[in-house]
């Protein structure tokens, strides 16, 4: 059942309202286990797109094997994903930076208020990021280490091919993760692809896992696909590859693939003089699991991850 | 006048962006006065450059108290500035959530930890900052309530009001928080305006910190003794939301005396041109922050009372 939990006039004709998709095919929803899939907060990452409408599809062709409820928000932001904006339109503001909300404040924060009291009550919510629009990521869970000896049991079981733990600011506070999870609400951030776009192969990925975690809740019957064992790491297993200049990226690696030290990753350019500007490699063996695609750099931009230890 | 370069933004297609600071006197950093962090801070970078002006002809006349050095940064995000957006970069990173930076990571990190560097030793630490709701201030100093604040000393800029804030998670990774937290008595000045300049309450702003730098000992001014300050912790501020959405009418303005029930603004139609609804005062008091864009949001904050205070 579709249902409004929010809603906030626009000035002509139009409301900004946040829906969610409550599938649920037993009586007395209150004794039933609960999971909440979010997404959109982010208007500019769109794989959840995919990933919400995978799992509703999946279940409305097997609904008796639903034995709980999940709820299914695509689009936290919705004007955000109708623009292809990360952050909130006309504000400016990044949506992922005003939970816990406030019921008395800004329209904004409000309806940020109006999300936790609906997600409040989930056995397990999963927060559904795409990467940014510059750099692309393998199928990863993000846990603030405060939580993780509470998510890890979860995490596992995602499918996905890399838990970092205490990573970035995702998991942090203000997010709707921390604040989910400050309230008890067990939460979870998955992040894949890259915004902007939707592969479909990662999506698929993240769903068999999400059916896993499902399973081992009680909340779906049916079969579940085999699933992997992630890589778990924490800060100081990633190494962090920045650009030292300006210009041009050029990529000479592939994402999701092992390098050693001194292998190439990318060169940046300068388009004007056709000069190389800078010859980036790796400074540790391990997976490549971060490389950006977005060619444009300043100094201190992200070019690439590895993740270490691995091997 | 000594002109420095604290930090350098390149750029494949712009000239670099330089973050200048314009230093007075020679001694102890006593006083060190930021403009705007965003591109929409105008009036801040105004503020700053009349102060610029000020405390040049108090140099020449030798009115800088010996051993005292003041330092003023007009405009750090010049980028933004110049092409009428609010954040910095393509990414769109709010240089004011991201204090203390780092040196290795992001721009806007980098940029951050540049100018704690710079200015993380100086006694007092001045901001010219906005909100991140659009409209119109009474001219007032606000300090985040971090256990550091001194609202005795707030007093001596003379304006109106001293208003304390409880930071919120999202307030951490402010400059007004992270000066704070390196023993720097900091203060964060807002003004009527951010995109246009206003003139009188930006002779006010100016008046304010050579007021208060007079009283600390670091110039030699004779000036006005400005206002007893009212100080007020910002929960108590009464907030007046609009029920619907459409064009703002408002009928009140910041510093108005209004009474329990008298009409504040109208929520005009914007089709039709009725009047959708009178917004009334719910208490007597002081207009603290009007909302002055055309357009309105259901549910959005339009204005800000001081409760039961009279003029």
């Amino acid at each position: 059942m579709i249902e409004t939990i929010v809603s906030l006039e626009l000035p002509v004709g139009e409301h900004l309202a946040i829906r969610r998709n409550r599938l649920c095919y037993k009586e007395d929803i209150k004794s039933l286990g609960r999971v909440a899939i979010v997404s959109g907060t982010h208007g500019d990452e769109l794989e959840g797109q995919y990933i919400c409408y995978e799992v509703a599809r999946r279940i409305s062709r097997n609904p008796e094997n639903l034995a709980g409820v999940v709820d299914i928000y695509p689009a936290l932001n919705p004007l955000g994903v109708d623009l292809a904006s990360k952050v909130l339109p006309v504000t400016g503001m990044d949506m992922n930076r005003m939970f816990p909300g406030d019921r008395e404040g800004s329209a904004m924060e409000r309806i940020a208020a109006a999300v936790v009291d609906d997600l409040i009550g989930t056995d397990l919510c999963i927060d559904v990021h795409s990467s940014d629009i510059f750099v692309q990521e393998i199928p990863q869970v993000r846990l603030n280490e405060e939580f993780a000896g509470r998510m890890l049991p979860f995490a596992k079981l995602m499918n996905v091919d890399v838990i970092w733990m205490n990573a970035t600011a995702t998991v942090h506070e203000a997010t709707l993760a921390h604040s989910l999870n400050i309230m008890g609400v067990p939460t979870m951030v998955v992040e894949l692809g890259q915004g902007n776009s939707i592969h479909m192969t990662y999506g698929n990925q993240v769903v068999d896992g999400i059916f896993n975690v499902m399973h081992e809740m009680g909340i779906w019957t049916g079969e579940v696909r085999p699933t992997q064992q992630p890589a778990i790491s924490s800060d100081g297993k990633v190494e962090f590859i920045r650009s030292e200049t300006d210009g041009i990226f050029l990529p000479r690696s592939k994402h999701n693939h092992f390098v050693n030290v001194g292998e190439p990753i990318g060169e940046i350019v300068d388009p004007m003089t056709g000069q190389l500007k800078s010859r980036i490699t790796a400074g540790r063996d391990g997976l490549l699991f971060t490389l950006r695609n977005y060619p444009v750099v300043y100094e201190g931009d992200l070019l690439a991850r590895i993740l270490t230890g691995i091997m | 006048m000594h002109i420095h370069d604290i930090y350098a933004v390149h750029s494949t297609y712009r000239e670099d962006m330089k973050i200048r600071g314009y230093t007075f006197g020679q001694g102890d950093k006593s006083a060190c006065v930021v403009g705007a962090l965003r591109g929409n801070e105008i009036q801040q970078m105004y503020v700053c450059s009349q102060l610029i002006r000020a405390l040049k002809e108090l140099e020449n006349n030798n009115c800088i108290c010996a051993g005292k050095q003041i330092q003023v940064i007009p405009v750090v995000n010049s980028y933004s500035v110049n092409v009428g957006r609010r954040f910095f970069g393509v990414d769109g990173g709010d240089l004011n959530r991201i204090f203390p930076g780092n040196s290795y990571g992001e721009q806007d990190r980098r940029i951050a930890h540049a100018l704690m560097e710079d200015m993380g030793s100086y006694t007092y630490g001045i901001q010219f900052a906005s909100f991140y709701m659009d409209g119109e201030f009474m001219p007032h100093v606000r300090m985040m309530e971090t256990g550091y604040q001194n609202a005795s000393l707030a007093n001596l800029f003379g304006l109106p009001y001293v208003v304390i804030h409880k930071p919120a998670p999202i307030d951490t990774g402010t400059l007004n928080y992270n000066w704070q937290d390196a023993d720097t008595a900091a203060f964060s000045l807002f003004t009527r305006t951010n995109w246009e300049i206003d003139e009188r309450s930006a002779g006010q702003a100016v008046a304010a910190v050579l007021r208060f730098l007079k009283r600390m000992g670091i110039i030699r001014y004779d000036s006005h003794s400005g206002y007893i300050s009212h100080v007020l912790y910002e929960q108590d501020l009464s907030d007046v939301h609009a029920g619907r959405a459409g064009i703002f009418r408002g009928l009140v303005r910041p510093g108005d005396d209004v009474r329990y029930g008298r009409p504040l603004a109208e929520i005009i139609d914007p089709q039709e041109g009725t009047v959708r609804e009178t917004i009334s005062a719910p208490t007597d008091g002081i207009v603290f922050f009007a909302h002055t864009k055309a357009l309105i949001n259901q549910g959005d904050i339009v204005y800000r009372l001081v409760h039961r205070l009279h003029e």
